[in-house]
């Protein structure tokens, strides 16, 4: 395929780049990219691959846009409220990219579904609010071999690691297992800021294009964490483990499953 | 006369730190007043801790020792 002059302009500011170019506009157009989750870490994430060209993007939420929602989830707006989130995120993305094909999943993502949902598209992008849902996004990326971008925020605090099979540790190699409820705060209890959200999820997105467009390196084998407060960034170096229960050399987990309690308590 | 402890420096979180030389990584993980420490991951050199080593591992001079929390934010 080659780009019409107004495609050109479009995504000119992508093909001046030597890193991107024709040849990596070209490649974000036959890209396609599950979002699991439209609300903090989605939004920006969302739109940014949207405005990208990212030829294909899904994106799956179960879950009403709520008032408590509009601090950082802007791909939503006041008019948007009590729409389906997915689908008030695609508005959304269409009117930023009308040649982005967008593909809504209004489901809550489980064992029962996430194998069929990322089979179809080649990077998922996790901006899920619970660990249940990261835990059950890593094991089917792992399983599947399918490249992820983890990430969580809390407070003034976010990080982001990216998994690529064969290529360093998963999120479980670090984190095992999740915490037991209530154990560690979530954004609903302790807060968030809402910019925090526009960081992290834009982070996402710059490794969904570079994993894309093979420009630099992705955050394979180190968790990058962001500090607010301290104005400070830092990349963790990230092992793998080597008994790790789904990607260690001899796992337990052979197919995903749900923790108890994910599915009816928290919307992905 | 009670010889003065020995300290030693020791990198946590990229920082480099004074402490007594060694210091058990648990009692590491007490003063350095990690949020809910029992579920904190620990990296030493580049390298995962296993929780029930905590109270065994004796910090030397050097050792590079980071904490990684739980983020569970994002969606809602």
């Amino acid at each position: 395929m080659s780009f019409s002059n107004e495609q050109l302009e479009r995504y000119s500011r992508h093909i001046i780049l030597k890193e991107i170019g024709i040849k990596g506009q070209k490649k974000l157009s036959a890209a396609s990219v599950l979002i699991i989750g439209a609300g903090g870490l989605g939004a920006p994430a969302a739109l940014y691959l949207a405005a990208a060209g990212v030829g294909r993007i899904g994106i799956a939420d179960a879950d009403r846009v709520d008032l408590s929602n509009l601090q950082r989830q802007i791909i939503h707006g006041t008019n948007d409220l009590g729409k389906e989130k997915a689908e008030s995120a695609a508005e959304s993305m269409r009117a930023v990219n009308p040649e982005t094909r967008v593909e809504t999943h209004v489901c809550f993502v489980s064992a029962a579904n996430i194998g069929a949902l990322i089979a179809g598209y080649d990077f998922v992008l996790d901006g899920t609010d619970n660990f249940p849902a990261k835990f059950l996004i890593n094991d089917a990326c792992v399983l599947a071999k399918k490249p992820f971008s983890h990430a969580g925020i809390i407070r003034f605090r976010g990080q982001l690691m990216t998994y690529v099979p064969g290529a360093g540790p998963c999120y479980r190699c670090a984190f095992k297992e999740p915490p037991p409820p209530d154990a560690v705060p979530t954004c609903s209890q302790a807060g968030v800021v809402g910019a925090m959200a526009g960081v992290i999820g834009s982070l996402q997105a710059m490794e969904a294009v570079k994993y894309f467009t093979g420009a630099g390196e992705l955050l394979t084998g180190a968790l990058l964490t962001y500090d607010a407060l301290a104005q400070e960034f830092r990349k963790i170096r990230l092992p793998r483990r080597e008994a790790c229960g789904v990607c260690g050399s001899n796992p337990t987990i052979t197919a995903p499953f749900d923790y108890p309690g994910a599915v009816c308590e928290v919307a992905p | 006369m009670v010889a003065p402890e020995e300290s030693m420096k020791i990198i946590v979180g990229g920082k480099f730190k004074d402490y007594p030389e060694g210091l058990r990584l648990s009692a590491l993980i007490r003063q350095e007043n990690v949020e809910t420490p029992e579920y904190v991951t620990v990296a030493l050199n580049d390298d995962f801790v296993e929780a029930a080593a905590f109270d065994e591992i004796a910090l030397k001079e050097g050792d590079s020792v980071e904490f990684l929390y739980f983020m569970g934010g994002g969606g809602e």
